[in-house]
């Protein structure tokens, strides 16, 4: 199995080079990998209904028992028929649908490969956590694949927001899983069916992981990504917005239902969101003109059925969800496929200026009638089968029967826009001129008519669903339901909410004018999910201009003055407000230390007041030498001998640097208001180093045992009298190492900084080298002569 | 006695203050000497960590033990002295090489922030119709 998944994405990575020149091999090729896994999985039939699955489980991280755990069960088998089904013709399709040779061409063939390869890890796995990342994989495909090249602004707005929103209920969805994994003690979902978690993390995860399954297949408040995805080119649409991604929610649903079914309020919200999002999807798609935004709100509105079937958690449920996933997913594909056949045909997908197609793309006409059948539920289509099994499940006695209205509601708002969309595609309206439309090539027909007649056919051999939606509803709850899938139960209340729904439908259809009519009664300003999206989005990036406006100001002196005022706030007032005493205070240690003391302080005013570069520079090496003087009365000769030298050194570096700045320090004059609050700053800085200096040396209570040994070995094992020398150049010498490497690393930047500027200007200068006199020019801070200059 | 001696604590303070001080300056080269005026005061600091005793040299031979100051901050104070030296002239070689390209040694704000709060401050005045196309504008630049 994994072989599979695996052969999957090697080949999406070897095909793009064969995608752009042989578009049409390309996408044959392609198709074969699906179809391969569809015959795998229908030659392990019989052992996935009869509940040995088969199973295979690939440790890829055992110490953190990572695993890639695959299990074809009867749901498995399920969607895999529509994943590697509907992903062959998909494909078989796109080598029609696309320009031979064009850059969506070229993308797409991988990157459905791709697709088809991580949809079928996602349905096989059997671990929590490989679901989880196979999930994120199709958002990462669908955003790819809706983006396309990126260059027009729409599919780079539905592509984001396709990935934002599922992206964020996915990661929801992984706290779910982690919950679910951590109070199961296993992430395996067929070990936790076993032995289901109870209590609050179960209730916990289930919030969770509805978040996840209500971004993926597209429920109230999130489904705007779904038809904003529509985009896209048309196969992508089918494959990934129609019979398999946005379902992949759904799935999720029916394969947790064993674990999270013992969960309160998972059936009542699931029913909640779900009607909701059936009513306001068929509500929707009876309003647009676009073919493929009618069939986009067509899937909103039956994921939404899907979510209620998922999420009632019992046998008849499953049953029913199993044969309406399937079935879905025939009729849905083969719509969008129509509606992609009538667009590459006509040029149009508007239901306002297509006219009589119906007489120029009959075979077409034919395919569409079939699957509208099967939306609309009506016998002896694999929908109407469907249907059937869900009013049943809810209007059969077994309670719910809110929920089961809900449905009826529901389903009257699809034989609606199911007639809708028969009557704009294909009929012809007085008043628009016929459209032009040449014959249908076979590839642009056949795959449709496949899935249609799929849907024709398993209607009327009911028995073959009827096997895998009850071995899925068997191997779920552990007896088979009562019910059967049939096209004839006899009169029961099914078939008449049935009929009720077919004549409620039609009727709605033809009074359609006048109810959009109606709508204008409405207050104008309801709330829009799509409106909330941009809110949400553009709040955002409000408050992260605002954020980053007031924090990240670009002024280097406001980015000092906060950090400096945090030293101050937080070890600051640690100490202010701590009771350390300071002891031994004393004036001065040695009276040599008081003149010295003078001396640097008012250089350090006299620094801090100079505006001349020079006065400010001297009055620094002023400073220096008293540190140096200090070192002298201190006791560390060696601290002052290098001191002096390289206070001494600096001295040159400046003078020789300053020769070339301006005199005085050039400085946009700042305000008092400005000012003030540096002076502040910079005062208690420096008294907070005076007071932690007392603080922190009074606190030291006994001498330093390493100066001591230091002390005592210098002689015998370094041979030095001078313990400071001996700790240099022998105890420590690493640390010298290191410090002559940081002195050679810092020479090698100034003189490359110092060389750059010097040939810079000389390359500047040359063109007037003529008539100046080049040797002026010469000599720099490295007081090297340069022959070139000088020639 | 090994705690610093007021004179000595007063020094670094009016040091750090003065460092502090300049570090906060607009003018790069004033900035410098902040840097340099506090690793003056950093050094004092190292080798008044040893605290004051006698105060002699750490030169055996030369004095007893007991009175000899403490070698091991003397040590680091070294290193840091001449740490403090590589950058130093690492940073003026800097300004100097800002000075060349720019013709001044000023520290000037981000540019890219400065555009950041001007966009804020105009959303702040506006009505979120036109803040949306000012967002969009800007993202798409």
């Amino acid at each position: 199995m994994l072989v599979l998944v695996a052969a999957h994405l090697f080949a999406a990575l070897v095909l793009p080079a064969a995608s752009r020149r042989h578009t049409r091999v390309a996408f044959a090729v392609a198709a074969l990998l699906p179809t391969a896994a569809l015959c795998w999985a229908l030659a392990h039939t019989a052992p996935a209904l009869a509940g040995r699955p088969p199973e295979e489980s690939v440790v890829w991280s055992a110490p953190l028992s990572l695993e890639f755990a695959f299990r074809l069960d009867a749901l498995a088998l399920t969607m895999t028929l529509l994943v590697s089904g509907v992903g062959a013709l998909v494909l078989l399709y796109s080598g029609r649908y696309f320009e031979p040779g064009g850059g969506d061409a070229a993308r797409s063939a991988p990157l459905l490969l791709a697709f088809a390869g991580v949809m079928l890890g996602l349905v096989w796995s059997d671990d929590l956590l490989a679901i989880y990342v196979f999930w994120e994989l199709t958002t990462i495909c669908s955003f790819l694949l809706v983006g396309q090249s990126g260059v027009s602004r729409s599919s780079r707005r539905a592509s984001l927001q396709a990935l934002l929103v599922t992206a964020l209920g996915g990661l929801v969805m992984l706290l779910g899983f982690i919950v679910l994994g951590e109070a199961g003690g296993t992430y395996r979902v067929s070990e936790l069916a076993q032995q289901p978690p109870t209590g609050a993390p179960a209730a916990v995860a289930t919030g969770l992981i509805l978040v996840g399954v209500f971004t993926k297949s597209a429920q109230l408040p999130f489904h705007n990504w779904l038809p904003a995805a529509m985009v896209a080119p048309t196969p992508i649409s089918t494959y990934l917005h129609a019979a398999s991604m946005v379902k992949a929610g759904v799935f999720l649903l029916a394969r947790l239902a064993p674990v999270l079914g013992e969960v309160g309020f998972l059936p009542a919200t699931t029913a909640v969101f779900g009607i909701a999002t059936m009513l306001v999807g068929g509500w929707r798609a009876l309003r647009e003109y676009d073919l493929k935004l009618l069939l986009a709100y067509g899937t909103v509105s039956q994921l939404g059925f899907l979510t209620v079937l998922a999420g009632a958690a019992t046998p008849l449920g499953a049953l029913s969800v199993a044969a309406m996933l399937l079935a879905h997913g025939l009729f849905k594909a083969t719509l969008f496929l129509v509606v992609g056949t009538v667009d590459h045909q006509t040029g149009s997908r508007d239901l306002r200026e297509l006219s009589g197609v119906a007489g120029r793309l009959p075979l077409v006409t034919t395919v569409a009638v079939l699957a509208a059948l099967s939306m609309a539920g009506l016998p002896p289509t694999v929908g109407f089968v469907a249907k059937e099994a869900a009013f049943e499940t809810f209007l059969g006695g077994e309670g719910g029967f809110l929920v089961g209205i809900g449905l009826v509601l529901g389903s009257v708002l699809t034989v609606a826009y199911s007639a809708r969309l028969l009557w704009g595609g294909f009929a012809g309206k007085p008043g628009v001129p016929t459209s032009t439309a040449s014959a249908a090539p076979v590839g642009l027909w056949l795959p449709a008519a496949v899935t249609a007649c799929g849907g024709l056919v398993l209607g009327i051999a009911y028995p073959v669903i009827d096997v895998l939606a009850a071995g899925y509803a068997e191997q779920t709850f552990g007896h088979p339901a009562e019910y059967h899938l049939a096209l004839w139960h006899g009169f029961t209340p099914p078939l008449w909410f049935s009929v009720l729904t077919l004549l409620g439908g039609l009727t709605l259809f033809l009074l359609n004018d006048r109810v959009l009519g109606l709508r204008e009664l409405l207050p104008a300003r309801l709330p829009d999910a799509q409106r909330g999206y941009e809110r949400v989005m553009g709040g955002l990036e409000r408050l992260a201009v605002g954020v980053t406006g007031r924090v990240q100001v670009g002024s280097l002196p406001t980015y000092l003055a906060i950090i400096l005022l945090t030293v101050l706030l937080v070890p600051g007032m640690v100490m202010a407000f701590r009771d350390t005493p300071v002891e031994q205070l004393r004036g001065w240690d040695k009276v040599l230390q008081v003149p010295l003391a003078l001396v640097i302080l008012i250089a350090a005013a006299g620094v801090v007041r100079a505006t001349r570069r020079m006065t400010a520079v001297l009055l620094v090496g002023v400073i220096g030498y008293g540190i140096g003087g200090m070192f002298v009365v201190g006791g560390g000769p060696d601290l002052a001998l290098a001191q002096f030298l390289v206070e001494t050194l600096t001295l040159v570096a400046f003078v020789l640097v300053l020769r070339r700045l301006p005199a005085r320090f050039t400085e946009t004059a700042s305000s008092p208001g400005v000012q003030l609050p540096k002076v502040l700053l910079s005062v208690a800085g420096g008294v907070f180093v005076a007071f932690s200096a007392l603080v922190f040396s009074s606190a030291r209570d006994t001498p330093s045992v390493v100066s001591q040994e230091y002390l005592r070995r210098a002689e015998e094992e370094a041979s030095a009298t001078n313990v400071v020398n001996a700790i240099i150049v022998d105890f420590r010498a690493f640390d010298t190492v290191g410090e002559i490497s940081v002195l050679a690393v810092a020479a090698t930047g100034v003189a490359s900084l110092v060389l750059t500027a010097r040939s810079a200007r000389r390359r500047r200068r040359r063109p007037a080298d003529r008539t100046s006199t080049p040797a002026a020019s010469a000599g720099s801070v490295t007081g090297g002569s340069d022959p070139e200059v000088a020639e | 006695m090994t705690t610093v001696n007021l004179t000595m604590a007063v020094v670094l303070g009016g040091l750090y203050a003065a460092g502090f001080y300049l570090l906060l300056q607009r003018s790069l080269m004033r900035v410098l000497l902040g840097i340099v005026v506090l690793g003056h005061g950093a050094n004092l600091l190292l080798q008044l960590a040893g605290g004051a005793r006698a105060g002699r040299p750490p030169m055996l031979g030369e004095s007893p033990l007991s009175e000899m100051s403490d070698p091991f901050p003397q040590a680091m104070a070294l290193t840091a002295i001449v740490i403090t030296f590589a950058l130093t002239t690492f940073l003026l070689a800097l300004a100097y090489r800002g000075w060349v390209l720019l013709g001044h040694d000023e520290v000037q704000d981000d540019v890219e922030d400065r555009r950041i709060r001007r966009l804020e401050s105009r959303l702040a005045e506006e009505g979120v119709e036109e803040a949306e196309r000012e967002l969009e504008s800007e993202a798409t630049r």
